[in-house]
């Protein structure tokens, strides 16, 4: 009874307040209940522009390397400069960059990359990602201070701060203000659904539903190159085989008007994987290998196909390597030492050994 | 994909094959450099030469021996016991015949599964629903199937009492149920600057729609006593390994358009879709659909997160970037004949294809035949929805000559979807996101459909 006559007494309430204010609770009862402020620290880790929800805390360059080389350079590389797996972090911006807040290489077309440093205006962006989302196999497992670290450590690398510099929530205002696009960015398009940036309100581009006579002459402008024909794929495959068309048969060249049919050709058959390569398969990707190895192509590391052909029938050796990490033997990007179980690494290491199949 | 393909015409299954990485290094360096001479001679080709042979127009055969054997002959399903319900007790499936129907990654386009793109196969659809698992994928850290009994959202900040709300609760709330598209901020990215991709499934697929249901997010900001004046921004974040974050004016979401939804045509999101609930912002590119959503913050300003101010912003010719750049222009494309495709023979066809605006209903769609000299108004099949994807089609009897075929479409603001070349006088070609201009398909004589670029 209480409850009712409350709800009548806040929805009369409410109805005086206007729409400002919303008021809890008055319309659907028994929905939600209130967080505790445990919850809310646990969850609520947005760091904004204002630097509001950033934690205390430091990090000098120094840490940041070592950091870096044990948990971010295998994707990222060793300078931040690798563009293997993801776009490359660091490069392209200048001591002048710095000085004006806009990077020089955005306004030269021909500049051929885009690295974050080059776009990002704000570090509160940065580190607010790297504390949510890195590293990339295990989010959200860095301290506090080894975000400030990590990201003193980039801003080194982008010559933003000198090699003995301390990161801190008391200078990071400052470094803010030395990011080299920090003025880079416009809000003034019709792209954003509201008026809270005050830009254009008409969109940039006016065409006209012109409906006879419209283009004067038309001119094939790019086309798709005809070394590129099966670059996706046989499309014959991609297409449904019922209905008005088919798929190009792109494994072969193009017909031309008039020549003979294409002479069909037996389809190979795939065979099921067997249940070590499932086994396998299924450990790699629980465990974030195929992150930088692929089943035949290479990312960071060399393709587990490669690693098959090198050293097949040597399980024992491969479960050690897993384990153990190392560096040298397929190129400079080092692979630390992996996390599992012995048996999962035998797992893997044996389907290695036995040719990486299916 | 070891079954048996129909063969109903002349064409036949032939072996996938892929270019290695560094053969789609070369591609898209050499289709980046222009290619000209090629250009030049392909269209000469196209034009000049013999008449169109004939070789795929035999699925319907004049008959011989007194009829077709698939008539004279009764085959084993008229003759026979068919299957009984729910063969495996379990999902229904599409015919084993549609196997061809799937979603496919860009080859060379992520080094990654994980942080990648599925494009839902536009060439094969039909009407404005995208099928659940055919629905295009974009992940930044992996999909993941989350206990629906452990997910909770969370809302805080500018509020008078920061709540938690399980999915039961959510579930009990008056449900909205609304088409929507959703599109990626980057689809169609790839042809900014020239033709890089085959089919309408690479140019156009990062584009679905759905059915969604769920709250408005307005009832659960109201909820929690939410400061909906000085509120004028939203953070919404994921649950996900990236915690994907992404800013929502308030605005909008006081217009009762932006929704929590845990349905999706019909049943639950699919775990690649963000089971057990996403964020619905019509209009709005996909990033801000935020998946696995576990929290809303209401904020007195934007929060310039990674996809606000790294990724999803649009590079300008002056060398500015366009930040908080969100909706999805008025846009479309003809999905049939595209390109990749094979017209069987001269006759009548249906043009299909899809057309879409961010800003409200698609108003009208032109289809050009002529690569854009002249203009005929599409059928728009019903129903029509404010940004959610609409069907056109167009009666075409093609003469078996080559043509370039077109569509152009407007919105209800009276808007008209760009050409190429209206896009890149403003914005350039190094924008990435929010490429809507104007697609064209090559027909040529002997029939194949290719991907071009008109100037």
């Amino acid at each position: 009874m209480f409850r009712l006559r409350n709800a009548f007494f806040v929805t009369a309430l409410l109805a005086c307040w206007g729409a400002a204010h919303a008021q809890p609770d008055a319309k659907y009862p028994g929905v939600g209940r209130a967080a505790t402020a445990k919850e809310v620290a646990a969850w609520d880790i947005d760091v904004r522009p204002d630097f509001k929800g950033l934690p205390a805390g430091s990090g000098t360059v120094a840490k940041g390397q070592d950091i870096w080389e044990a948990k971010c350079a295998q994707c990222h590389g060793i300078f931040g400069e690798s563009g293997e797996v993801f776009s490359p972090l660091v490069g392209g911006v200048t001591p002048d960059d710095i000085k004006k807040g806009r990077v020089a290489n955005l306004m030269n077309a021909a500049y051929p990359g885009r690295t974050t440093f080059m776009k990002v205006p704000t570090l509160s962006t940065i580190w607010d990602y790297i504390n949510r989302a890195m590293p990339w196999t295990a989010p959200k497992s860095l301290t506090t201070d080894e975000v400030y670290a990590v990201v003193a450590f980039l801003l080194n690398l982008n010559g933003i701060v000198a090699d003995d510099f301390t990161l801190s929530d008391k200078n990071i205002r400052e470094v803010q203000g030395r990011m080299p696009n920090r003025n880079g960015m416009t809000t003034q398009h019709a792209l954003w659904p509201g008026s809270e940036f005050g830009g254009a309100s008409k969109p940039d581009t006016r065409n006209v539903a012109c409906m006879k006579d419209c283009a004067p002459e038309v001119k094939l402008a790019s086309v798709l190159p005809e070394f590129a024909r099966n670059a996706h794929g046989n499309l014959a495959e991609q297409n449904r085989a019922v209905g008005a068309q088919r798929g190009a048969d792109t494994t072969r060249p193009e017909a031309k008007a008039g020549a003979p049919l294409p002479v069909a050709v037996a389809a190979p058959t795939k065979a099921e994987a067997s249940a070590g390569a499932k086994a396998a398969l299924a450990l790699l990707q629980k465990n974030g290998c195929a992150a930088c190895h692929g089943v035949n192509n290479r990312i960071v590391g060399p393709a587990f196909a490669d690693v098959a052909k090198k050293h097949a029938g040597r399980a024992d050796y491969l479960a050690g390597k897993i384990k153990s990490g190392g560096s040298g033997v397929w190129g400079s990007v080092p692979m630390p030492p992996q996390t599992l179980s012995d048996a999962e690494a035998q797992t893997i290491a044996a389907w290695l050994a036995s040719g990486a199949g299916k | 994909m070891n079954q048996e393909r129909p063969v109903s015409g002349s064409l036949r299954k032939a072996p996938e094959s892929f270019l290695s990485r560094d053969g789609i290094r070369q591609v898209v360096t050499e289709a980046r450099s222009g290619r000209r001479d090629f250009i030049r001679n392909a269209f000469a080709a196209a034009a000049t030469g013999a008449a169109f042979h004939g070789a795929m127009a035999e699925s319907n055969p004049v008959p011989t021996e007194g009829g077709d054997p698939n008539i004279l002959n009764l085959p084993e399903h008229s003759k026979g016991l068919g299957q009984g319900v729910a063969p495996d007790g379990s999902y229904g499936k599409p015919s084993k015949y549609e196997s061809d129907v799937q979603r496919r990654q860009s080859p060379g386009l992520t080094q990654t599964t994980q942080a990648s793109v599925s494009f839902a196969p536009l060439q094969s659809l039909f009407g404005i629903v995208t099928p659940s698992g055919l629905h295009f994928e974009r992940h930044h850290q992996g999909w993941w199937d989350i206990d629906p009994s452990k997910h909770r959202l969370m809302i805080n900040g500018m509020v008078k009492s920061a709540k938690v709300f399980t999915l039961d609760e959510i579930m009990r709330l008056p449900a909205v149920s609304r088409f929507h598209f959703i599109e990626c901020g980057a689809n169609t990215a790839v042809e900014w600057g020239n033709v890089a991709v085959p089919t309408a499934q690479y140019t156009h697929g990062m584009i679905s729609c759905s059915e969604f249901t769920g709250v408005p997010l307005i009832t659960l900001l109201e909820l929690a006593g939410a400061d909906l004046k000085n509120g004028k921004f939203v953070l919404a974040e994921g649950a996900d390994g990236s915690s994907m974050t992404r800013t929502i004016p308030m605005g909008l979401i006081k217009s009762g358009e932006v929704f929590v939804a845990y349905g999706q045509n019909g049943e639950m999101l699919r775990p690649e879709q963000g089971y057990p609930l996403r964020l619905i912002v019509p209009g709005v590119q996909g990033v801000s659909w935020v998946k696995y959503l576990r929290r809303i913050e209401v904020g007195d300003m934007p929060y310039a997160t990674k996809d606000e101010a790294i990724h999803y912003i649009d590079l300008q010719p002056d060398g500015l970037e366009r930040q908080y750049t969100s909706i999805q222009e008025c846009k479309s494309v003809v999905t049939t004949p595209s390109g990749g495709q094979v017209l069987l023979d001269k006759g009548f066809y249906n043009i299909t294809g899809l057309a879409w605006s961010g800003r409200g209903k698609v108003k009208k769609v032109d289809v050009s035949v002529d690569g854009g000299r002249n203009w005929r108004t599409a059928r728009l099949e019903t129903p029509v929805l404010s940004k959610a994807l609409t069907r056109f089609n167009l009666d075409w009897v093609w003469d078996g000559k080559p043509t370039i075929i077109q569509s152009r479409a407007m919105d209800e603001t009276g808007f008209v979807q760009p050409t190429y070349k209206q896009l890149r006088a403003v914005r350039g070609t190094r924008s990435i996101y929010h490429n809507n201009a104007i697609q064209s398909w090559l027909v040529q004589e002997n029939g194949e459909v290719k991907n071009v670029q008109v100037a």
